[in-house]
């Protein structure tokens, strides 16, 4: 008899292994009015799809593929529904009482789609610019330069982020 | 150098993913997903845990069994789709704190079976409907009233695997020796439970 040598977790494992990084990445793609309802529906999304997934897949990549279209279905609603920004003072280091940086958030709302997509999927999720390349269906050049583009616009708008955070 | 911890500057609270998770539970519930719910909760014979499908109350494993490993065994045996979510399990708990603390004798719990199945299955069965709170039986006479007298050794078996342990009596079945015998849980948990029922 074949034994599986990829025996699969219980689902319970996936959400405590890849929860914080998801919720990283949806904070940054959708920004974090929106992050609690990308990060539900993702993983409900992949609780459903989970039985069926090959053992040797690519766990956290295929989550961040979940994550990333239930993001674009949260924004198309959220464009059709038509909700003005909010306005963004120019005060700094605003945090939330969560210690969300509002600066930070604002900084990376204002990268255009797919540099926010890259930067927060290779930068927050570790992933290799191939599977990016899959993700945004772009070439792999194309994936890594919005990436690149992306940095370098966050190093102009908020230069903190070369800065440590427990060293601010 | 460049960048290169962003995730520092996107901090996350662990209550923020607590409160996550419970939606996820919620969520799941609703639709249909949550194939296994499960929770450990503390008692008299060490910390146990629980697991349930929609159909009932699936597994009870004593601490002396990996609860990593037969949680990995219910994800490949019945199905991955399982969350640590308590609700699922709260009459459980609150049933086996009564019984615990005396006040209950017998269990009002649905129970999936999807673990045993043949002789065990009828074995089990008949130990759950028939040895009843405070009484012991031997492996001899449940052979017996299920119907094969000379399979003494086969009940043993279904005994020592019953995945549904203090629910289902398994501790109520000792030698015709007098001696408790074998147990799932270990011999000084099956004593606690005899003792428990003869209100020592």
């Amino acid at each position: 008899m074949k034994v599986d040598q990829h025996v699969k977790p219980p689902f319970e494992a996936v959400v405590a292994q890849y929860g914080a990084t998801v919720l990283r990445v949806t904070r940054a793609v959708v920004g974090p009015a929106d992050a609690d309802d990308a990060w539900s529906d993702a993983f409900l999304a992949a609780l459903q799809a989970y039985p069926r997934l090959p053992a040797d897949t690519n766990i956290e990549a295929w989550l961040v593929t979940i994550a990333h279209r239930k993001a674009i279905d949260i924004t198309r609603a959220a464009s059709r529904r038509a909700v003005p920004v909010a306005d963004t003072p120019e005060s700094p280091a605003r945090e939330r009482a969560d210690a969300h940086d509002l600066d930070l958030d604002a900084a990376v709302g204002a990268l255009p789609p797919k540099q926010r997509q890259a930067v927060a999927y290779h930068y927050l999720a570790g992933l290799p610019y191939s599977e990016i390349a899959v993700i945004l269906d772009s070439s792999v050049a194309a994936a890594r330069r919005a990436a690149a583009d992306g940095i370098a616009t966050l190093r102009r708008t908020y230069p903190l982020i070369d800065t440590a955070r427990n060293r601010q | 150098m460049i960048a290169h911890d962003l995730t520092e500057h996107f901090p996350v609270d662990q209550n923020h993913l607590k409160r996550l998770h419970t939606r996820l539970e919620l969520d799941a519930q609703a639709s249909d997903l949550l194939d296994i719910a499960y929770r450990t909760v503390d008692s008299t014979v060490g910390p146990l845990l629980l697991a349930a499908t929609p159909r009932g109350l699936l597994r009870v494993a004593f601490a002396n069994e990996s609860h990593d490993l037969v949680l990995q065994n219910l994800s490949a045996r019945i199905s991955p789709r399982m969350l640590e979510a308590p609700a699922r399990l709260d009459s459980v708990v609150r049933q086996l704190d009564e019984y615990f603390t005396g006040r209950r004798h017998s269990f009002d719990v649905s129970l999936d079976w999807s673990l045993s199945s043949g002789f065990r299955r009828i074995v089990l069965g008949h130990l759950n409907s028939d040895i009843a709170y405070g009484t012991t039986t031997s492996y001899a006479a449940l052979a017996q009233l299920s119907g094969s007298p000379k399979a003494v050794r086969a009940v043993g078996t279904a005994c020592a695997t019953n995945p549904i342990p203090i629910v289902v009596p398994c501790h109520r079945v000792i030698r015709s020796d007098g001696t408790v015998g074998a147990y799932r849980g270990g011999p000084v948990a099956k004593r606690a439970l005899l003792d428990l029922e003869r209100g020592r």
